[in-house]
């Protein structure tokens, strides 16, 4: 079981829980606001950018390469940067708190 | 080769030097062809502008036809996201419950249809019907009015003879002129009467405008469409084995459609016009001549997608632009993807197989490139589950 804190951009905080899909799904279940998630999660829309909070980010771990690709290119793009339909939920990623780009 | 591949006829041009071009008009465009220069030059819409002259980014270029600005796919920042504002939500209704049920009774009622023909020709008979169907629900119309669509035939915009045909484009420009005049003298609750009703910038749209943004969701949802849902049958076709696997794992659908999508590649490229001299993939790029961005060969780059040239069905990380990259991104994709979902969903219940008679593939000639892009027509046998 992980629980992932979102604060989205206009600073609302939803805290939702899951075992398993990922945590771009998590947050259209929650209907987290500016997670689009538009190709349901194949890394080819990039509406699924939120920053990882600095000190969860080892947690987390770095985008992979095709999808650092995508990222570069974003809006808004830091060293913090993930495309969350990439991260898979689990107890590894457990009170992670992420900040909703857009 | 299969009957329903889709060959990439850009391979070699996109490995060697990233670039090729294309004669059209005297006003010759270089297709960049990987997808990391398409992604870049996507994003920079200072230096490659779509809100040229109206018509001038198309290619072939439709300048000498038209004059009507094609909002907001010929529109430059800022008022491209002041277009883009005022038109996103209306475009996200397909993922509303309803809307997703009435495409579905829209779709079983063409499947169960095609199920009891001997035999039919897929893309009049099926494609064409879906995608003027499924329109009525995206401009909130009376269903009834798709048979004016269907009436028009396949050739409306691009004619048998030559890509560019003055006169069929006219049947589709005075027809939305007619729909603007019916909706300002009898608001309802469509697209036209909505967007009569916005604003921008503190005005109210103008009848021009409208009509800019009608005329898009027309010429842009149409082709594309059309070639995706025919291309997928042909697909499945001879793939009957994805059927079997989209009804046992459901949840795949979603993956499934950005494949076909990336594959298919339904609009090959679409250009924009140089603002300063630059350089792209090092090759000089001129002030005032036009680039494009070649989709169809982006979605083929084997230095991102493994396997580029296999519908790898669930294939999980698929970065593909076929729906374009940036700001310009497809405005109805939303419908587009949930057509193709539903469409998958009704096939992978009803239909156990599907059998091709007789094929003419519809190549497009971009000048050193041929691309078969779908079918002039295609007559298919369907067969149902027992
Ligand atoms: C499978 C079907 C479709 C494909 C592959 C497709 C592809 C594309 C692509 C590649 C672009 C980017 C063009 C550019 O960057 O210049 C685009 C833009 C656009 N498409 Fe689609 N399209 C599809 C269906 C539709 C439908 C159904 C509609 C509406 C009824 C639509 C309306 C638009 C509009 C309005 C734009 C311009 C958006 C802007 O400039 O901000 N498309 N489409
Ligand atoms: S959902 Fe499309 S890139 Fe993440």
């Amino acid at each position: 079981m992980a629980k992932i804190t979102f604060i989205t951009s206009d600073n609302e905080t939803i805290v939702a829980e899951a075992n398993s899909g990922s945590v771009m799904e998590l947050a259209k279940d929650n209907n987290v606001n500016g997670i689009d998630g538009d190709c349901g999660g194949v890394c080819s829309c990039a509406t699924c950018h939120v920053h990882v909070a600095a000190g969860d980010f080892d947690k987390v771990g770095a985008p992979g390469e095709i999808e650092a690709d995508m990222l570069e290119l974003e809006d808004n793009y830091n060293e913090h940067s993930r495309l969350c339909c990439q991260i898979d939920i689990s107890d590894a990623i457990d009170g992670v708190t992420l900040h909703v780009v857009n | 080769m299969k009957k329903s591949a889709l060959p990439d006829p850009f391979a070699q041009a996109r490995e060697a030097k990233g670039y090729g071009t294309v004669e059209d008009q005297n006003d010759p465009v270089t297709m960049l062809l990987r997808l990391k220069d398409v992604r870049k030059t996507a994003k920079d819409t200072k230096t490659f502008q779509s809100g040229a002259a109206p018509g001038r980014i198309v290619v072939p270029s439709e300048v000498s036809i038209r004059d009507t600005r094609q909002i907001p796919f010929e529109v430059d920042p800022p008022m491209h996201g002041e277009y883009r504002a005022l038109l996103e939500d209306w475009f996200k209704r397909p993922e509303q419950p309803d809307y997703r049920e009435s495409l579905e009774e829209i779709i079983t009622e063409l499947v169960d249809e095609a199920l009891q023909m001997d035999s039919l020709e897929v893309m009049e008979q099926f494609a064409l019907k879906l995608q003027s169907r499924a329109l009525t629900l995206l401009l909130n119309i009376p269903y009834e009015e798709s048979e004016t669509w269907i009436g028009w035939g396949m050739h409306v915009f691009r004619s048998e003879e030559s890509a560019l045909d003055g006169d069929k484009a006219a049947i589709l420009y005075d027809y939305i002129d007619a729909q603007i005049d019916k909706a300002i003298e009898h608001p309802g609750d469509d697209l036209y009467s909505v967007l009569l009703d916005s604003e921008i910038e503190g005005r109210k749209l103008t009848k021009e405008e409208v009509k800019g943004v009608m005329i898009l969701t027309f010429a842009g949802g149409r082709d594309t469409v059309i070639n995706a849902v025919t291309n997928s049958i042909a697909y499945f076709a001879e793939h009957p084995e994805s059927l079997t696997r989209l009804d046992n794992e459901p949840e795949i659908t979603a993956h499934a459609v950005e494949e076909l999508v990336r594959y298919f590649s339904p609009l090959t490229h679409m250009g924009r016009v140089v603002t300063e001299d630059t350089q792209v993939c090092e090759h000089a790029a001129k002030a005032d001549t036009r680039v494009s961005l070649c989709w169809a060969s982006a979605n083929r780059d084997a230095s991102t997608f493994e396997n580029p040239n296999e519908i790898v069905i669930d294939r999980k990380m698929n970065p593909h632009v076929g729906f374009g990259f940036g700001i310009h991104k497809c405005l109805g994709a939303t419908h587009a993807r949930q057509v193709l979902r539903v469409l998958l969903g009704v096939l992978a219940q009803k239909v156990k197989s599907i059998d091709i008679l007789e094929q003419k593939d519809n190549i497009e000639d971009w000048g050193e490139f041929q691309r078969k892009v779908g079918y002039d027509s295609i007559q298919v046998e369907f067969h149902r589950k027992d």
